[in-house]
């Protein structure tokens, strides 16, 4: 009668070896913050050493990323179907993706200045899937059982990693731009100062993250566009403003205004920057407050 | 667009300074004011924001029992929240002001600018500036060997035209140059888009009256006819019309539902979670008498003429009959008990009418019943394993010679009396399947005779759909085009020396340097110096450069 079958053990050495991944991200994390302030220093002979740090974070990064992925495809054997169905699923394998875009995005644009950040991320968000978002492999309910949730789903989630790395560039920007910054005697922002000087320039900044933020829209427009035509077959109506499609519309509304700002003189710049950012932070916000607290169709954090 | 912006300023200016431009002129300017760039950009943050309240507070369209229950719960700040529809957010005066100044923007935008780049599409590339050195991207290369004008432009020309470029060639004497322009799907795409939102907002409305959304409960055996008559609640759009119902009834033959089961007891926590839910249905169209066999699931509803027929929800029927006390029957069916919990505790009502004295009875179903360690019961196990009802017992008025149509699943026991159950000194009763029990005060007997299960159908119409999901997939074209395709321009003049590249870009452009790299590399021969490079200081911003 139930062809599906649950794999209690390989979920719990699925969860081990993420928690493995986590060890080696804290390692990564370490290494590029201390390649940072070892960059920021006034010594010329301890900036000149500072390369070989970085290159052995990327590495750390890259054996964590690896990890990773082992768990993340054992969670989806252990479950018998993709692992992206509650928030501890969405979690592990979203930010595998961020950093697997991440690493792919080195070889192409020099964004390695935010390797301290993506490894920061990364941790922050495996250690909450771990301590708040866990639970055990489950069936999925019938309203997932849908070829749907591996095109929508996976594509929020790519969506929501160029999103990511896209806020990320833009909060560098807003430090760099920023006139206390700029202005500020005290120590610690002079420390901030000669890091930031190292990152690309503001304008380089603001067209990187213009570009992961476009392919993220047009990657969130599908999503959405697919949302519509799965709740048509699911819900027997394409939109009934759920709280869940509430935010993706509200989400893809403020990128709709980000790109606007784009194209609008006093608007670009800095207004713009904050705009990606408050969009981000809708994301987030639609991720963690909208599924666990507000009521709707949506409800699979798959947390009592 | 800032250009137009400018002018805005200009005429604002004109219109504080001369009061003769009067009507006309203000309108103009409002009118401006409302197609601008900026305007577009708040008027989607305020829709963003607007939407907001939505997911905050309950909607009458999608959670109408919410609703209910914030009035019950803030009695004085639920109707102040209603008078500025917070309750009807995306209906509401508010957010529809919104989106159709946004909308009226958009025309007001987009209408010009298609108009504008029709005429773009057959002008052939802007002259070559004087001065390309101060063009964003800029190479000027020393040929060693002679070359004639006319062939390296010649070459340049073809060049540009096989990557795509439109091509102008110009001037003569010693200074010839080209010209030449790609993208122009840039702005397509991004008209398309434009355009398609307006498709999609006209498909949403249009359709949204077109149609409409019917309910219905069944109980395995039973059947519906697809009329107005037929239905539990029906909800039409404003244009519609029951012409369109086509008439076809829907008989329940069985109702499916597997539970997943835990063959190694190790993952307690997903024992009796369902996997499937599949409902059997015989539908036969009205007109042919022709009956079909066919299966409703979740994500996979039925189709028929005009309709498509989905599986929203399903629970337990349990079949009870009630004799009087001479054993006359006097109450006997199926009664649809609402599930109250993921292990399908259910409640049910059933009023007794037929009598002297009429009673009502809240009851109470458990598939696999079981007890709480405060000793009430409860089902610890959706599937029907050991079923039981447990029954309360309420004597006095029903409300139903009232004429007011009551809810069949909720008894109103303001004005009567408990004589089972509760405080009432009389226990309550529990029946399991097959058994009979008596009723207090010589009422009689109530016997469990059968268990059935319900499905709720929900049969939807909306002939919209489709043409919204077209326009969607033409704006997510559109926009991918727009934002993918690099439109720039490109130059390349003869100079005494050799020759000069410059571009410049009409929006991002991530390649335009390597574009400039690459003509120059193309056209030269082999042993030819470059002189100067790419001057990016210059590329401060390519937008300014492009105004
Ligand atoms: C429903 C309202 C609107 C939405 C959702 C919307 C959305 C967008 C999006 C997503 C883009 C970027 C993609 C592209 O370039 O095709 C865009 C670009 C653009 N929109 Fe809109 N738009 C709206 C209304 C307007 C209005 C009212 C105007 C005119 C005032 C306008 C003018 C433009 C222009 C000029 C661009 C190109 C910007 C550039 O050069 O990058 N849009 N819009």
């Amino acid at each position: 009668m139930n062809s599906i079958s649950l794999n209690a053990d390989l979920a719990a050495v699925s969860r081990l070896v993420v928690e493995g991944a986590m060890l080696v991200y804290t390692f990564a994390f370490l290494t590029f913050a201390y390649h940072l302030s070892q960059l920021a220093s006034t010594k010329k002979s301890v900036r000149a050493g500072a390369t070989k740090l970085e290159r052995a974070g990327i590495i750390l990064l890259a054996i964590a990323a690896a990890i990773h992925g082992v768990g993340v495809v054992l969670r989806g054997i252990s479950a018998s179907r993709v692992p992206w169905a509650n928030m501890y699923e969405f979690s592990i394998t979203g930010s595998f993706i961020v950093v697997t875009i991440f690493l792919f995005a080195l070889t192409i644009k020099d964004i390695r200045l935010i390797a301290t950040f993506v490894a920061g991320f990364n941790l922050l968000i495996l250690g909450t899937a771990d301590t708040v978002f866990y639970v055990n492999v489950k069936s999925l309910m019938p309203a997932l059982q849908s070829y749907w949730l591996v095109i929508h789903v996976m594509v929020a989630v790519l969506a929501t990693a160029f999103f990511n790395i896209a806020a990320a560039l833009s909060i560098a920007y807003i430090f760099k731009t920023a006139k206390w910054v700029k202005a500020s005697k005290l120590k610690l922002v002079d420390l901030m100062r000669r890091i930031l000087a190292l990152f690309p320039t503001e304008d380089k900044l603001e067209r990187l993250s213009y570009r992961f933020n476009i392919i993220g829209f047009i990657l969130w427009t599908f999503t959405l566009i697919a949302g519509a035509i799965w709740a048509e077959r699911a819900w027997h109506r394409y939109w009934g403003w759920d709280t869940k499609e509430v935010w993706t519309f509200i989400i893809w509304t403020i990128y709709a205004g980000y790109l606007h700002a784009n194209a609008t003189r006093g608007w670009n710049g800095k207004r713009s920057a904050w705009l990606a950012i408050v969009g981000f932070v809708a994301i987030l916000f639609n991720f963690t407050v909208v599924n666990l607290f507000f009521k709707g169709l949506h409800v699979y954090s798959g947390l009592k | 667009m800032p250009t137009s912006q400018q002018s805005n300023e200009v005429s604002a200016k004109d219109a504080v300074v001369s009061p003769a431009i009067g009507l006309r002129g203000w309108l103009r300017w409002i009118w401006r004011q409302l197609t601008s760039m900026r305007t577009a950009l708040i008027l989607l943050l305020l829709l963003a924001a607007a939407a907001v309240p939505g997911s905050v507070f309950p909607q009458r369209s999608a959670d109408p029992n919410g609703v209910t229950a914030y009035f019950d719960a803030n009695p004085v700040l639920a109707p102040i929240l209603d008078k500025v529809q917070l309750f009807d957010v995306y209906t509401s005066a508010w957010f529809s002001a919104i989106y159709i100044l946004l909308f009226t923007s958009l025309i007001g935008c987009v209408l010009p600018r298609t108009a504008a780049h029709a005429r773009a599409l057959r002008l052939p590339p802007v002259p070559t500036p004087k001065n390309l050195k101060r063009m964003p991207a800029y190479k000027s290369v020393t040929l060693n060997t002679k070359k004639s004008q006319d062939a390296l432009l010649a070459e340049a020309q073809a060049l540009l035209k096989k990557q795509g470029y439109r091509v102008a060639r110009e001037g003569e004497g010693s200074v010839g140059s080209v010209s030449a322009e790609r993208g122009y799907l840039r702005e397509t795409g991004n008209l398309v888009f434009h355009l398609a939102l307006m498709g999609v907002l006209l498909a949403v409305g249009i359709g949204g009256g077109l149609s409409y959304s019917g309910q219905r409960v069944l109980v395995e055996g039973e059947s519906f006819v697809n009329n107005l008559a037929g239905y539990d609640s029906f909800s039409p759009g404003t244009f519609f019309n029951e012409s369109q119902l086509v008439p076809f009834s829907v008989r329940l033959d069985k109702f499916e539902v597997d539970f997943y089961r835990d063959k190694t007891l190790k993952n307690q926590a997903n024992a009796g979670t369902p996997t499937d839910f599949r409902a059997y249905v015989t539908t036969t169209l009205g007109a042919s008498g022709k009956s079909t066999n066919g299966r409703i699931r979740v994500n996979e509803p039925l189709s028929m003429p005009n309709a498509n027929i989905y599986l929203t929800g399903n629970g337990y029927a349990p079949s009870i009959t009630i004799r009087d006390s001479g054993g006359q029957i006097v109450y006997s069916g199926t009664t649809s008990f609402l599930p109250q919990d993921p292990n399908y505790t259910s409640l049910g009502v059933i009023k007794v009418t037929d009598v002297p004295k009429q009673y009502g009875i809240i009851s109470f179903f458990y598939p696999t019943v079981g007890t709480l360690s405060t000793g009430a019961l409860t089902s610890i196990y959706p599937d029907a394993a050991l079923p039981l009802l447990s029954m309360n017992v309420y004597e006095g008025d029903l409300g139903i010679n009232g004429g007011q149509p009551k809810n069949v699943f909720a008894l109103d026991i303001k004005n009567m009396k408990q004589i089972a159950g509760g405080k009432s000194g009389v226990k309550g009763l529990r029946l399991q399947l097959g058994e009979t029990v008596k009723l207090p005060k010589n009422l009689g007997t109530v016997t469990f005779d059968g268990l059935k299960r319900f499905a709720s159908l929900d049969v939807d119409y909306n002939p919209g759909g489709v043409w919204v999901l077209v326009f969607a997939l033409l704006a997510l074209a559109g926009l991918t085009t727009s934002l993918l395709v690099p439109r720039r321009r490109v130059w390349i003049r003869k100079t005494e020396t050799g020759f000069e590249v410059a571009a410049l870009a009409r929006g991002d452009d991530p390649v335009l340097e390597k574009v400039v790299s690459e003509l120059v590399s193309q056209l030269s021969p082999n042993k030819t110096r470059v002189t100067k490079v790419a001057k990016t200081a210059i590329a401060k911003k390519q937008k300014e450069a492009d105004e």
